[in-house]
């Protein structure tokens, strides 16, 4: 439990969220977190070697 | 009965054509093309199967109600899995969008298969907006109080009142959830006739 109560003392989550506001763009940090990992799943997904393809690829 | 009238019986003819359509193999096949062993294809699984925690933690919500998950540990805990499954889904649905989308996952007679998926993700915003509006706690009020603006201004607040936590509720836990499971099935089944889409690359002649 100690370790959670550490983990959360690192991303204070009782204060006003962050926002962006550039243009017509307003979004939360916490949001703009999100998309930017699905863009790095996304890409990681791309690059990263599936087990098992060489050896598929040989089989066939 | 005749051979000649059994053959002409819808049942027939329906599990003759459901049997050309998608015989065993199809459904579940053994194996699956080489261009498939890359990270990209497994999103639509990834989904899928949040998609399943989803509908299991919701139906453990649904049998104990509200004064459960806001009052105690144990529904704490499981509205969470809820909502961290909800976060999963959408996360793996959306990588799973850019991945078929730059595959132009439409070619070869698969444009069903693709508006299939695009009508399950708008079900599954609509589906995730109503949960939103029927958590019945502060943020609730406050979401649906800045949602009934926008909903009116399109003149759908006639008949979908989103301050209507009654009607929010059944929204969520009976149609919406319905009509994604069912167009999830239609699309799972499609991609199972159709096959999963080749890299560009792989099928230059089969490509619209």
């Amino acid at each position: 439990m100690a370790l959670f109560s550490y983990l959360a003392a690192l991303v204070p989550l009782n204060n006003y969220g962050h926002y962006l506001h550039w243009h017509f763009i307003y979004l939360s940090v916490a949001n703009l977190i999100v998309i930017l990992l699905m863009v790095a799943t996304f890409v990681a997904a791309l690059l990263l070697p599936f087990p098992g393809r060489n050896r598929r690829k040989e089989s066939q | 009965m005749s051979t000649t009238e059994i053959e002409r019986q819808w049942t027939t003819r329906l599990r003759k054509r459901v049997a050309g359509k998608l015989p065993p193999e199809k459904l579940l096949p053994d194996t699956q093309p080489s261009y498939v062993s890359s990270w990209i294809y497994v999103f639509g699984v990834t989904t899928l199967s949040a998609m399943i925690v989803v509908i299991v933690t919701g139906c453990v919500l649904a049998l104990r109600g509200p004064q459960w998950w806001h009052g105690s540990s144990f529904g704490h805990f499981v509205n969470s899995l809820h909502l961290w499954s909800v976060e999963i889904f959408f996360f793996a649905m959306v990588v799973h969008l850019w991945g078929k989308f730059f595959m132009g996952a439409w070619r070869g007679g698969r444009s069903l298969t693709w508006m299939t998926g695009v009508i399950t993700f708008l079900a599954s915003v609509a589906t995730a907006f109503t949960g939103y509006a029927s958590q019945s706690n502060f943020d609730s009020q406050w979401i649906t109080t800045q949602a009934k603006d926008g909903i009116n201004a399109t003149g759908a607040g006639s008949f979908f009142n989103v301050l209507n936590l009654g009607q929010m509720l059944m929204w969520h836990i009976v149609l919406l959830p319905l009509a994604a499971v069912v167009l999830t099935a239609l699309h799972v089944l499609l991609v199972r006739i159709k096959g999963v889409v080749p890299p560009y690359e792989e099928n230059a002649g089969e490509a619209q």
